[in-house]
């Protein structure tokens, strides 16, 4: 079903697109929101007003954007609005000079002394099946918080870098930034686990 | 002609998965990280890794919602409904 077709059942009062509308993209918005006011109970008041602030803009809405993204932008302005209420804020600009890989991996010169650990051909099946895909999800909420509101926007979600650096009102460069300090940290998580392993 | 290439050490061939992915590096850039890779198993390897953590990242399924939590949105739907003076699937109670 596309965007156009699925507005079109909202706006009639059809039940069943809310509630696939809503098993599709909720517990990805609380991620986010997370990001934004870890506490639990505020995450998912944020995505509580974030459908809320949907259904009453809903009328209103011309498809610009896909849904999702629309639907990201109300996420993102209520966490941001209940944060500011509770007086968090979350940087999003590296000022720091941290890189993806740690440095005491590397030689002096700059090359590998502690290579990667190697992903054979049966861990590559295994991380897309289930228990590695929760160790994922896992690791993801482990991230620092920009961090894991962009690798959840980008590669989950799967939006574009122009709409991602839209909403959160980041500069491309700082998006990447963030997308492959996240991607390398989780990276990171799947060698520790097959370290673990040996 | 490697001379061009020779200043790319892996510490930080490593940081540059990412915009290499996301078509973000300069021509010259990208000629000398991937001649970096084609030398380099072990940066070959991480490159590697990262796009396969895409790749799975892609491939998460949303999680399911408590039946309490979905209850609640569901609320949330009726009462947008019954603003909207639609009637939905059933009889809309009297008066």
């Amino acid at each position: 079903m596309d965007d156009t077709q699925l507005i079109a059942r909202l706006r009639s009062g059809d039940e069943q697109a809310f509630a696939d509308l809503v098993a599709a993209n909720h517990a990805a918005m609380v991620r986010v929101a997370r990001a934004f006011v870890p506490a639990r109970g505020l995450a998912e008041e944020v995505v509580q007003e974030t459908w809320v602030g949907m259904l009453r803009g809903l009328d209103r809405f011309e498809g610009r954007s896909s849904l999702k993204t629309w639907l990201y932008a109300i996420l993102v302005n209520q966490a941001r609005s209940i944060a500011s209420r509770e007086r968090r804020t979350v940087p999003f600009d590296h000022t720091d000079d941290a890189r993806a890989e740690d440095p005491a991996r590397f030689a002096p010169d700059g090359s590998w002394a502690q290579p990667p650990v190697p992903f054979t051909e049966e861990v590559e099946e295994r991380l897309v099946a289930a228990p590695m895909l929760a160790h994922l999800t896992a690791a993801l909420d482990e991230l620092p918080p920009a961090q894991r509101v962009v690798v959840t926007l980008r590669d989950i979600e799967q939006l574009t870098s122009d709409e991602v650096c839209a909403m959160l009102q980041i500069t491309p460069g700082n998006q990447r930034v963030l997308l492959h300090r996240g991607r390398a940290g989780l990276r990171r998580s799947i060698e520790a686990l097959l370290e673990g392993e040996d | 002609m490697p001379l061009l290439y020779a200043d790319l050490a892996c510490r930080d061939a490593v940081e540059l998965a990412t915009d290499y992915l996301e078509g973000a590096l300069s021509w010259r850039q990208r000629r000398s990280y991937e001649h970096h890779l084609r030398g380099c198993p072990n940066c070959r390897a991480h490159f590697e890794q990262i796009r396969a953590m895409v790749a799975a990242l892609g491939k998460v399924e949303p999680e399911a919602l408590s039946p309490a939590a979905q209850e609640d949105l569901m609320d949330v739907f009726r009462r947008y409904r019954d603003a909207q003076g639609h009637d939905g699937a059933q009889e809309p109670p009297a008066g």
